[in-house]
């Protein structure tokens, strides 16, 4: 293998390398100081990271199985940052004495299931894609199950495994009438054989309602306020940003580089779910007390406002939904960085017991504000410029009344975002969480997410450079 | 850096100073220098307008800054200034320095009080300054936010449902608006061209007329709901009554203006077509509004209430003025919503000091303050004086020159309405001569009230500095109209484009 192919396909093959070596300090490395493995995984992490960021030629590997474009390559290093928010802020709770023995496994598992989603982005076969998929699926399902001794934690495990598995299914389903009726698997070959025929489009919806279950849209969105209430507050973060951000990813190129052909359809599918999936998210998250299962039902209905950015089929649109995922994942890294925090320490995580918190623990209470106010898209934070590309995007194609449906669900979701804000900051509680000092990983953490909700709107650079790059998948 | 941008720098440096300072006393003094710079740069401000002016430079906007922002979409920071702006925005720098004042006793969480109200008026004053819809956009939801901590945190009474309700409403008014805004950008360049979101730029193109059926409900309806159009008025008694004192006057001083000053700048001056032709159903609705509200006032019996129906009557009038369409009413409604601004900040500033000594804000609870509280009192009357429209005073002549003006149309269904709004000062007048007899006037009916201290210094500050400005405005109106009025000709012009009258 060349220099040129390393390059093209660094992030796998580093992400591999990081896996390989994680083991290797779990099984050399003193048993006694077994939470050394989180600096070494957090040491390993970053440089793949930055190595990520290193500039590169574009090119394609294996006859064209594996196609690595300047877009495809920004979307994996969005991944890796969001990851290692994930891990960073994983260390805390790892440290804990119940977790010791198996850190390096929730390394090796979460590294695992990020290599699977690199290699769906960088899929240009569909072979290529369902491995990526399963790589990225199974692992999750083990994290998931990760607190093995708590049973809610165990049922979502077999959950997440069993409906994906069943998901899976509806998507190889579809994709074998793709090639039933195009003879090929390759991304390109299709795209030139598509010719909007009946079968062709039953295969997009069996394909539309696989990744509709990874990204969590209504009305395949029911696993995920359990899996996401049952599993570790951490790895629900990892499953609700990095994991959907992946299958978005995912959805936006096969949908630009494979489908345009039978846009018209694809369109109708995305009105009616997007719709769906911003109102039944939001009216779910009104009722919910957990705040785990509240973040899920809010990151179900931010779902339905990224279908907002791909339904144009234009190119603000990719680079909106591309934007809008690198703000997403600070800010909802941010607000389950809180509760992770708390449960973490304090067990709390109802959001009545958010009562008064403000007058505890200021820090955390402003970090959430913060995170709730972008993700409500208020400015100057970064979901409010996020909100605003995704809805030109769409408005340019002329949906102003799925822009409008979008825009009043807004004020659905800020309905239920101040709830929590008022918990924090207006109510009074008898017995409110006592103040205590976050360890420093955490604190590191949010301090990223903070900076990056409050820089990523200001900073035009940013959303320029993805516009820019959003040409060709 | 050009002198509109300091407006916002201003507020942001007094925020930063906030956050590191420790003690109470530092942060009152640190707010208080904040907006007290802020005032004197405004009244720069006023100098160099009317002196450019008077060097006899026409252009639409001064003090002109153009940034590019987002490339792609053609998204500038464009900050600009006419006679209608800088008169919002020197009314704007009176009223959030009187309000610091007016708060100078708040002791719960008072750094995060007065950080909140101080990043509320940046939105305001950034709305002034812009003329790009996207900045404009983006600071009208920056002033409506900090409101919802505000009234919950600093609130009375049902707080809690008041500010939901607040932030509710305005923000779904904000979601109409920025559809409005969307809609007018793709529509930026009939011809072709780049699309901008430039005010000044669309003002020189015509929207195609589909769009303008369309978007300017939406944008005149989304600027309505913050001035207060009937039946999007709900959340202005609530939001004020629950409010506290320095947060009441500057949401109806300055924040409902936001409402007018949008529905003028905004919907009607991209979209004079269709303001013409769906001007009659705002009419109507802005007629109930001034009507309705000054009914209401009648009937309610806490102070912060009345008020904030009389707001409601007092805004429809500015908007009912914007939609004569005329020079004479347009002029006439700029100047109500300075006078409206400054009166109403003062008697919120009243109510809540009179609050501070009797503990309660029920008028038949009250009685003969004038004996013990005798400059309070007499502040309470020249407020109420103006609201009522003495002459002499603001009031008369904002609501002269818009009944004039929206008697210039000929037709009858101009005038019937002009008349039917042109009753509230008579409504007006029995509210407010009501409060004051049986809140100032009379005996004494509580003899703890003899123990009360008349007004401290800052609250004289603060009530002093607005009355004299209602008294300017009131004895020498012709500079403010002057600087309005050529500000107004770009408006003007788009409109007898289209129909001469």
């Amino acid at each position: 293998m060349s220099l040129a192919n390393f390059l093209v396909m660094r992030h796998e093959l580093l992400l591999t390398a990081a896996a390989l070596l994680v083991l290797m300090g779990e099984i050399f490395g003193d048993p006694l100081k077994k939470r050394s493995v989180n600096l070494l995984t957090v040491v390993l992490f970053s440089a793949v990271t930055i190595i990520g960021f290193l500039p590169s030629p574009p090119g394609s590997l294996f006859g064209g199985m594996y196609i690595a474009t300047e877009m495809r390559l920004l979307m994996k290093n969005i991944l890796n940052i969001g990851a290692l928010l994930v891990i960073i802020q994983s260390v805390s709770w790892l440290s804990k004495d119940e977790n010791s023995g198996k850190i390096s496994e929730y390394y090796i598992l979460l590294i695992s299931t990020l290599i699977g989603m690199n290699f769906m982005i960088s899929a240009g076969h569909f072979l290529m894609f369902y491995l990526g998929l399963e790589l990225a699926t199974i692992p999750a399902a083990a994290l998931a199950a990760y607190d093995r001794y708590s049973n809610k934690s165990a049922e979502a495990g077999i959950k997440l495994i069993l409906l994906s598995a069943f998901s899976s299914g509806i998507l190889l389903y579809g994709l074998t009438m793709v090639y039933g009726t195009t003879g090929t698997l390759y991304f390109d070959e299709i795209s030139d054989l598509l010719v909007n025929g009946n079968l062709q489009v039953l295969g997009f919806i069996f394909f539309f309602a696989g990744m509709a279950f990874k990204i969590s849209i209504v009305p395949f969105h029911l696993w995920a306020a359990d899996v996401y209430e049952g599993a570790p507050v951490n790895i629900t973060s990892y499953l609700s940003v990095i994991s959907k951000g992946a299958a978005l990813f995912i959805f936006v190129i096969v949908l630009f580089s494979i489908f345009p052909v039978i846009i018209e359809s694809w369109q109708k599918t995305i009105y009616v779910t997007a719709v769906l999936t911003m109102t039944i998210g939001n009216l779910f998250a009104i009722r919910q007390q957990n705040l785990k299962r509240f973040l899920a039902f809010s990151s179900i209905s931010q779902a339905g406002y990224i279908l907002l950015g791909i339904i144009g089929g234009n190119q603000l649109g990719m680079a909106s939904v591309v934007y809008y995922l690198v703000v997403y994942i600070f800010s909802n890294l941010a607000a389950f960085g809180v509760v992770a925090a708390i449960s973490n320490v304090k067990g709390k995580e109802s959001i009545e017991e958010y009562n008064g918190l403000y007058q505890t623990n200021p820090g955390l209470s402003l970090v959430m504000l913060l995170a709730l106010f972008s993700l409500a898209g208020i400015p100057p934070f970064a979901g409010f410029f996020g909100k605003f590309f995704l809805f030109t995007a769409a408005a340019q194609k002329g949906f102003y009344l799925l822009v409008l449906i979008a825009l009043l669900n807004t004020i659905i979701s800020l309905y239920y975002y101040l709830l929590v804000v008022k918990a924090m900051f207006i109510n009074k509680s008898e017995a409110p969480i006592e103040k205590f000092r976050s360890d420093f990983p955490t604190r590191f953490a949010l301090g990223i997410c903070v900076a990056g909700i409050v820089i990523t709107g200001f900073a035009s650079i940013i959303f320029e450079v993805i516009k820019d790059m959003s040409y060709g998948i | 850096m050009d002198i509109l941008t300091l407006f916002i720098v201003i507020p942001v440096l007094t925020i930063t100073g906030l956050v590191l300072v420790r003690d109470i006393r530092q942060v009152r003094i640190v707010a208080a220098a904040g907006m007290g710079l802020q005032l004197i740069l405004s009244a720069v401000l006023v100098y160099l307008y009317l002196s450019v002016r008077h060097s006899g430079n026409t252009d639409e906007m001064l003090f002109v800054r153009d940034l590019v922002w987002f490339k792609s979409l053609n998204i500038h920071y464009a900050v600009g200034a006419d006679g209608i702006s800088v008169a919002m925005i020197a009314l704007t720098s009176l009223v959030v320095f009187a309000g610091i004042f007016a708060s100078w006793e708040v002791d719960f969480l008072p750094k995060e009080f007065f950080i909140s109200l101080i990043l509320l008026a940046t939105g305001v004053f950034g709305f002034f300054i812009s003329i790009d819809l996207f900045t404009m956009f983006l600071f009208y939801e920056l002033a409506v936010i900090p409101m919802y901590l505000l009234i919950g945190i600093w609130g009375s009474g049902p707080k809690e449902y008041s500010a939901m309700k607040l932030t509710l409403m305005l923000m779904g008014a904000s979601a109409l608006l920025l559809l409005g805004i969307l809609g007018i950008y793709f529509n930026s360049a009939p011809d072709g061209g780049q699309l901008t979101f430039n005010i000044i730029e669309i003002s020189r193109t015509t929207i195609p007329m589909s769009a303008q059926y369309l978007f300017f409900p939406l944008t005149f309806i989304g600027f309505g709901v913050l001035g207060a159009l009937f039946p999007f008025h709900t959340w202005s008694p609530d939001g004020h009554s629950s409010a506290p004192t320095a947060v009441s006057m500057l949401h109806a001083g300055v924040l409902m203006k936001l409402g007018g000053y949008g529905a003028f700048r905004v919907a009607i001056f991209l979209m004079p077509e269709a303001a013409k032709e769906l001007s009659w159903i705002f009419i109507i609705l802005t007629s109930i509004s001034v009507i309705y509200g000054a009914f209401g006032a009648i009937v309610q019996k806490d102070l912060k209430y009345i008020n904030a129906y009389s707001s409601v009557s007092h805004c429809g009038l500015v908007l009912f003025a914007i939609l004569m369409m005329n020079r004479t009413a347009m002029n006439g409604a700029i100047i109500q919503m300075i006078s409206h601004g400054l009166m109403t900040a003062l008697f919120f500033a009243l109510i809540g000091m009179l609050y501070g000594r009797t503990h309660t804000r029920m008028i038949n609870e009250m009685g003969g303050l004038m004996k013990v509280i005798p400059f309070l009192s007499v502040c309470y009357v020249l407020a109420g004086l103006a609201s009522l429209g003495l002459p002499g005073l603001s009031g008369f002549v904002a609501e002269v020159t818009i009944f004039v003006g929206a008697f210039q149309h000929p037709d009858l269904f101009h005038r019937i309405l002009t008349i039917v709004a042109t009753t509230s000062i008579v409504i007006t007048a029995v509210y407010i001569l009501r409060v004051i007899a049986i809140l100032l006037l009379g005996p004494v009916t509580n003899e703890h009230y003899n123990h009360f201290a008349d007004a401290k210094w800052f609250e004289k500050v603060s009530a002093v500095t607005l009355i004299s400005f209602v008294a300017l405005i009131g004895l020498a109106p012709y500079w403010l109209s002057s600087m309005i009025g050529t500000s107004l000709q770009p408006v003007l012009e788009k409109i007898i484009a289209i129909n001469p009258f």
